[in-house]
């Protein structure tokens, strides 16, 4: 039956699903778009920058005399200005480029208002100032302070600087530095544990602005004590409860918790009180002050002493209000019942190694600590000032703001931050390598610099709690990037999506919370504590109150969040089994957006994405609107996040935006991560930070020490979204090699990989490499100086002068050879007293390379130092091809070295008359199992064939952002290959067909920074150490190969006798000394006499001459100083 | 019974080999798995148990032998040679790929370069730029670097200068603006001036030593020496920047460097043949044919509604083995290659155009023989 056309329906439009899953990837661009790579970073330091250093200001804003409180200077505002610099009394704003080639440090003043008094008693005026710079901060590139921030690319290029760097990092002395990220325990929360004693205890690290403290709750032996730094031994908590004015311990047991195995627990500490006879507030604190740790120098008295610990230590970060310890009281029994679960359930036991128990700190906080600590003891020292100008009186026009310096600030900043030392003694903190030289060596290296996490505690531990991988890291931070050996698994790396949150502020929330039903801690008794329907509120680790419907509280509350009423990154955890709804808004959780779901539908809805393609939003205005929140890792536990959409699942509260966020930035580089051996990932994570290539669109005007450049750099043909996201396809770092997977000549094994010697001749793994060197004209106190000369081009010298200009520096282009002189520099032979007439002897700077090296000078540039020297930095070229022994390596942590270099017409060639740049061995695979690497071949030799980049993102096949190995397949058949990319190859030196099909295809490949031409090293004679004369150590010294002492000892073994001797003597440090037969001490030869001589038995008469290793000699003669008398015993032999 | 000898098998042929040994002699098996016999019988005796001569017979040779051309552009061609031993084809693309000399840029002497690519870059580049200049009219310059010897007869000089104003945009510099200089290089050599520098017009003072102009030798005069692409781009050049050097080309081969090697690639390829084991037909006719993505089956009607499945173009195959590649199928279709029989493609890279090189490489060849046979003799 004919159905008419318009009638006809279509079966299989109706059949399909009604709506298909919306293709949320075109929000990860967005989101990077709005955040940076290094958003954590640049946020912290803006709001350091906007609200803490104000706070830190007005905290101490009053600068008073001791002396006469009338004279005073107080800050009214601050702020920092435009990067600037100001050189002979006239401001010159900076440049990020400007300072890296003039070793200067990226930084702005500290801008403050000050009103202070001037004159004294009946002149005094009330003065005001504005803008008094107190010091210069260090400025975060790309940070809001920055000239880089809201810059295009053109503007940027202007400016000499690379679009596609993240910024995030501080220019300190010409030098870029990291501040890295520090992982700590967070403050302010109780955590139950074990001590190393096996004890179970309840701790909770105070810290406030005013004190940090630990106090630990620990039951010993049944009884349950307080333990406190500043009590030498533990106190019993009942006695503590009872000095807090819980006299009933009736009252205690309420507020633990009406449970009788509460009670029963708690039952012998009760009666240990009861046995020391004390029952009420008087007594106990008697007794705590007895207890109080006495101070050996002090008669202060200890009466009272116990109160103020109470009030100031013991859980410092609760609020004591008019001496109201009720709060204190009602905490301390949350830590007791959370300690007794814990004891009765050995589930609540916290995991220390729980993300959501973790804080990064950031550069914004720690610069914050600095800068306090700097500008308490600046206003220390104008008080000091102030008072000493008032004691002598002699200030007639006595101007207080005078006492307002810049240095301490300033330079106490610039230390820290070039050392990367943080020894404030305020803080009580010392911590070393805080910051890093940011590593330039790949665009990459950078990048997953910013995002490196590094432990608090030491590296040497051999635990491996902290080291493995916690399921709680999830979308947090990556799990493949960590570095191998000692600091495995403690040091991270953020996941792509990873925010970390700064401070929010707290009051609001808090009567926020009050105002939507939480009932204070005022209004409860302790019987209502723990009401079994009501959970206990808990604001940053403070107690707020209760509530009586949580998940109704819970739940409005992420309504406001989702409204924009409260801050994105404000947190809202119900804890079903401690009972309480944790709502946290600090600073340094780790978050990361999702996107809301409806019972598992999204609310990101197809027009959503096609308004945001249209540009007309963005992803804030998705955040604003409710459709993608913030989730830090404890609310995620009360989400049920799906991968994608679509799944059948009531409860799903959260979609995952892309799977692959879940890696880092150098993870998100491999392609099919998902289907490699794990280890290799993270090996490959290690080694792309090794891999040459581009650096920085400006790497070219760049002045860095060392500079490892590829001449050809590609980018891969198998590609990632997260290398288009980050850039790498833009700067790469490495090139697209034919590889085939064969064996072939015996030079390929143990990884190693045969390469293509006309490959090499067009380009292939060609690299540049530029060093620095830098001649500073030293200024000397006598008025005089180093000074350059016109080069003598007859002199002694003049063949190694030729590189040299009319000017006497060496003229950019010229080939240096090694002991060619780069400057003709002469210092002053007199810089102490200021005579006439002073000499001047030559002190050439020469080129020190490896033998036959052909370098070039490829830049010179003439600056002034930190101490106004005349400083002339070159740069030094050298270009090289691969050679046998240089390192290579694939993006699956398949390194190798170059085997040997084999002529084009040897190696294998394919029907189509490919031949291949290498061959790698396919006993690389078995055991490593980088089934991500032969997809990488397929793929690539699809893309090739089809014209089309293809994609291998982490766990992207269902969401298409990885071809499938089917769909590949099908490329190659459809172009002619076969369906599993081995191609039939015909030899190249018989001519014949090899008898396998070869597995060949384009891989990317990666050329490591280790080259043979910077490590060979060989010496017949060489230079010899004064001391010892015993031959130097080390390649750079051009020091002997040593012998050691498992070599001796094989040597001992095959009885070589003479060969040891030879090794260990002659060869080393032979030395032929007199020994006296009668003493058997070292005498001396005298040439005079021409007979040894004993200086201990005053003749020559028995003297034998021997050789020994000048060592041993020393040995005597440092044993003889010591007051030993070594003496040699003589036979004949 | 009377004695028989075990060797006297009269149904065994005699001066002939059985079919399946004959098979393996000529041609390369393709299985699914790996090729299989690909190697070939050189042995002379190596069938003499079955009373068949393997030996190599030149009359038989110079029967069998034939070249016929498929393709000839300028630049590249594919011919066919049919019966010849792998060893020679292959020798034939190893003198192609290494031996045959051709000429390209080895000194550059820069004298001024404010460009972003580095010196030695630069060079590289030119380097591997193909010049279309005939090399048999050229000798081999000798190893050392002395400016004498560099004559017309071994040397070409080229010039670029390039320079990109300021306030224009960005110039790209290409290979046609490299420039021929026929007189010999025009740059003066910098002496340390001093009592001994020799006189101006000295030819010391050039880097060249030229005794007449290259463009009035009878072989250049109306072909200029001029690189064989005109747009390769050499490097770019932004506002204020310049190039100006002279390059000097050189004989070479490209077992040296890959710069002198006359071809972009040469190779050959077995000829490929199909056979069909069985005859297929209808279903399996046509799922064959929609298989093989090189199409090199095609379908023959039988009339009757019946279909067989013909192999049309077995020259086009690839050797993917989708025919062969699910269940069942290697024993109806089988994929060899001819031993004797050999597609060979040169690409050139433009010096001379790709039938000249093969015959020079022949003569390559000769050479090596005759030098073999002298030295033997």
């Amino acid at each position: 039956m004919e159905v008419p056309n318009n009638l006809q329906i279509d079966k299989q439009f109706l059949a399909s699903p009604i709506k298909k899953s919306v293709d949320k990837f075109q929000l990860l661009p967005e989101f990077l778009k709005v955040r940076g790579l290094v958003k954590q970073h640049l946020d912290s330091y803006n709001y350091f920058v906007n609200t803490e250093i104000k706070k830190i200001i007005r905290a101490n804003s009053l600068i008073q005399s001791s002396i006469d409180p009338e004279t005073y200077i107080r800050y009214t505002n601050v702020k920092i200005g435009d990067p600037s610099i100001e050189i002979d009394h006239s401001v010159d704003n900076l440049t990020p480029h400007r300072c890296r080639l003039s070793d200067t440090t990226y930084a702005a003043p500290i801008l403050v208002d000050i009103t202070y008094t001037k004159g004294l008693k009946e002149r005094r005026e009330i003065k005001q100032k504005v803008n008094v710079i107190i010091g210069r901060m260090p400025v975060m590139l790309r940070s809001r302070r920055c000239v880089l921030t809201g810059k295009d690319e053109a503007e940027l290029a202007r400016l000499g600087e690379c679009p596609l760097d993240p910024g995030g990092y501080f220019i300190v002395k010409g030098t870029e530095k990291v501040i890295l990220i520090q992982e700590q325990l967070s403050k302010n929360r109780i955590i139950i544990e074990t001590d190393k004693k096996g004890h179970l205890v309840a701790s909770v690290t105070s810290s406030t602005e005013a004190t940090k403290s630990k106090t630990v709750i620990l039951m010993d032996k049944e009884k349950i004590f307080l333990q406190l730094n500043a009590f030498p031994k533990p106190v019993p908590i009942m006695v503590v409860m009872k000095a807090m004015g819980i006299e009933s311990d009736q009252e205690v047991v309420q507020m633990v918790g009406r449970d009788p195995r509460y009670a029963a627990l708690l039952l012998p500490s009760i009666q240990e009180c009861a046995t020391e006879n004390i029952f009420n507030q008087q007594q106990a604190l008697e007794y705590l002050d007895n207890k109080v740790k006495k101070f050996a120098f002090s008669n202060v008295n200890q009466e009272g002493r116990a109160l103020s610990i109470l009030r100031d230590v013991f859980l410092a970060n609760v609020p004591v209000r008019e001496q109201n310890f009720r709060p204190k009281c009602i905490y301390a029994a949350v830590m007791l019942r959370r300690m007794m679960d814990a004891i009765l359930n050995k589930d609540a036991i916290d995991d220390k190694d729980y993300v959501g128990n973790k804080r990064l700190e950031l550069s914004g906080q720690l610069i914050s600590l600095l800068f306090e600590d700097l500008f308490k003891t600046m206003n220390g020292e104008v008080k000091k000032q102030m008072d000493l100008a008032l004691t002598k009186n002699l200030a007639r026009s006595f101007d207080n703001s005078n006492y307002l310096t810049r240095d301490s600030i300033t330079q106490g900043l610039e230390r820290a931050l070039s050392t990367g030392n943080w020894d404030l003694k305020r803080f009580k903190m010392h911590r070393k390598g805080m910051t890093q030289v940011l590593a330039r060596l790949s665009f990459i290296a950078s990048v997953g610099h910013m995002t490196k996490v590094s432990p608090q505690f030491e590296k040497s531990r051999k635990v491996s709690g902290p080291r493995a991988l916690q399921p709680s890291q999830w979308g947090m931070l990556c799990p493949c990037d960590t570095p191998e050996g000692e600091a495995c698994g403690l040091v991270k790396n953020l996941a792509l999506m990873t925010h970390v949150t700064t401070d929010e502020e707290e009051g609001p929330l808090i009567s926020l919370c009050h105002s939507l039903g939480v009932e204070g801690l005022e209004l409860l008794s302790a019987e209502e504590l723990h009401t079994p329907n009501s959970f206990l509120v808990i604001f940053n680790g403070l107690i707020l109150g209760k509530h009586r419907q949580p998940q109704r509280f819970a739940s409005n509350m992420r309504k406001l969040r989702r409204a924009g009423k409260i801050g994105e990154f404000v947190s809202v955890y119900v804890n079903d089994k401690q009972r309480c709804v944790y709502i946290a808004s600090d600073g340094g959780r780790v978050c990361r957006p999702l996107v809301i779901a409806d019972k598992g539908i999204s609310r990101i809805k197809e027009h959503h994405m096609q308004e945001m393609r249209d540009g007309v939003r963005t992803f804030n205005d998705f955040l604003r609107e409710g459709l993608i929140e913030y989730l830090d890792v404890n609310e995620q536990n009360n989400a049920l996040i799906a991968l994608y959409e679509g799944e059948p699942k009531e409860h799903i509260t959260h979609i995952e935006i892309e799977p692959f966020t879940i890696l880092g930035v150098c993870a998100g580089l491999i392609p099919f991560p998902h289907h490699n051996q794990s280890p290799r990932n993270t090996y490959q994570c290690a080694m792309g930070k090794q891999a040459m290539g581009n650096i920085a669109y400006n790497q070219l005007s760049r002045m860095d020490s060392l500079l490892y450049l590829l001449v050809y750099p590609q980018r891969p043909l198998l590609t990632t979204r997260t290398i288009e996201l980050v850039g790498y396809d833009k700067l790469g770092a490495g090139q697209n090699a034919t590889v085939a997977v064969m064996s072939y000549s015996g030079y390929d094994i143990e990884d190693a990989i045969v390469m293509n010697k006309s490959s090499l001749d067009r380009g292939f793994g060609r690299c540049i490499v530029l060093k620095k060197s830098v001649a500073i004209l030293q200024k000397y106190g006598n008025n005089t100086q180093d000074r350059i000369r016109r080069p003598d081009r007859k002199g002694v010298d003049h063949h190694k002068m030729k590189v040299l200009d009319e000017d006497g520096i060496a003229a950019p282009g010229e080939i240096i050879r090694p002991y060619d002189i780069y400057v003709n520099k002469e210092v002053p032979m007199n810089t102490k007293d200021n005579s006439q007439n002073i000499q001047f002897k030559p002190s050439y700077q020469t080129y020190k390379g490896a033998k036959g090296e052909r370098a070039v000078i490829d830049r010179v540039a003439l600056s002034s130092d930190v101490n106004n020297n005349l400083c002339i930095k070159f740069q030094i070229r050298h270009t090289r091809r691969p050679e046998v022994g240089d390192k290579f390596s694939s993006r699956h942590g398949q390194k190798g070295v170059c085997g040997t270099i084999v002529q084009q017409e040897d190696f294998p060639f394919s029907e189509r008359g490919i031949c291949p740049d290498l061959i790698m061995n396919p006993h690389g695979f078995p055991s490593r199992m980088t089934i991500g690497k032969m997809i990488e071949l397929l793929g690539g030799k699809a893309g090739v064939s089809c014209g089309r980049f293809h994609y291998g993102s982490a766990f992207g096949e269902p969401s298409g952002h990885a071809d499938t190995v089917e769909a590949i397949s099908k490329t190659l058949v459809e172009k002619g290959f076969s369906y599993n990319g081995k191609d039939f190859l015909y030899s190249g030196i018989t001519g014949s067909p090899l008898q396998a099909y070869i597995f060949m295809g384009p891989i990317y490949y990666q050329k490591l920074k280790h080259m043979v031409l910077d490590k060979m090293h060989a010496r017949g004679r060489g230079p010899r150490v004064m001391l010892t004369r015993q031959p130097t150590e080390g390649r750079s010294r051009d020091g002997g190969l040593r012998l050691g002492e498992m070599e001796r000892d094989c040597l001992i073994a095959y009885g070589a006798s003479m060969l040891i001797y030879e090794r260990l003597m002659i060869s080393s440090d032979p030395f032929e000394v007199q020994v006296c037969r009668v003493c058997g001490l070292l005498g001396y030869y005298n040439h005079k006499l021409k007979t040894g001589i004993c200086s201990s038995c005053k003749n020559g008469e028995n003297i034998s001459k021997m050789k020994l290793p000048y060592a041993c000699k020393l040995l005597f003669q440092e044993l003889q100083s010591m007051n030993i008398v070594p003496r040699l015993k003589l036979t004949e032999a | 019974m009377p004695k028989v000898s075990a060797l006297n098998m009269p149904d065994v042929p005699m001066g002939q080999l059985p079919p399946h040994l004959e098979l393996q002699r000529t041609r390369v098996s393709c299985d699914k798995d790996a090729p299989t016999h690909t190697e070939n019988v050189q042995s002379a005796g190596a069938y003499t148990s079955v009373g068949v001569d393997n030996s190599l017979c030149l009359d038989q040779f110079r029967k069998n032998f034939r070249v016929t051309v498929v393709r000839l552009t300028e630049d590249d061609m594919e011919f066919d040679m049919i019966g010849i031993d792998p060893s020679i084809a292959n020798a034939f693309r190893r003198i192609l790929i290494s031996e045959v000399p051709t000429m390209a840029i080895e000194k550059v002497l820069i004298k001024n370069s404010t460009t972003l690519v580095q010196d030695e870059v630069l060079a590289h580049r030119l380097g591997l730029i193909p010049i279309k200049a005939d090399p048999r009219l050229f000798e081999y310059t000798s190893e050392n670097d002395n400016p004498n010897e560099k004559n017309e007869k071994n040397t070409i000089v080229f010039k670029l200068h390039a320079k990109c104003k300021r306030g224009e945009p960005r110039l790209p510099v290409k290979s046609d603006q490299l420039k021929w200089l026929p007189g010999g290089s025009e740059f003066k050599v910098e002496k340390p001036s001093g009592p001994d520098s020799t006189p101006e017009t000295s030819p010391q003072n050039k880097y060249t030593n030229f005794s007449c102009n290259q463009d009035s030798m009878p072989q250049f005069a109306n072909n200029p020496i001029v690189p064989k692409h005109p747009d390769i781009i050499i490097s770019k050049l932004g506002p204020g920047q310049e190039i100006e050097l002279e390059a000097h080309a050189v004989k070479g081969m490209g077992k040296t460097h890959a710069k002198w090697s006359p071809v972009s690639t040469a190779w050959y390829r077995m000829l490929p043949e199909v056979v069909l084991l069985q005859d297929i037909e209808d279903e399996l006719a046509e799922e064959l044919v929609k298989k093989c993505p090189a199409k090199v089956f095609d379908i023959e009607d039988l009339g009757k509604g019946k279909k067989k499945a013909t192999v049309a173009r077995p020259r086009s195959c690839t050797l993917c083995r989708e025919c062969i590649r699910e269940e069942n199928w290697e024993k109806r279709v089988s994929l060899r290659r001819v031993k004797d029989h050999f597609i060979f493609t040169i690409e050139s890279s433009g010096a001379l155009p790709p039938e000249e090189l093969f015959t020079e490489a022949v003569k390559i060849l000769e050479e090596k023989c005759e030098r073999v046979i002298a030295e033997l003799s």
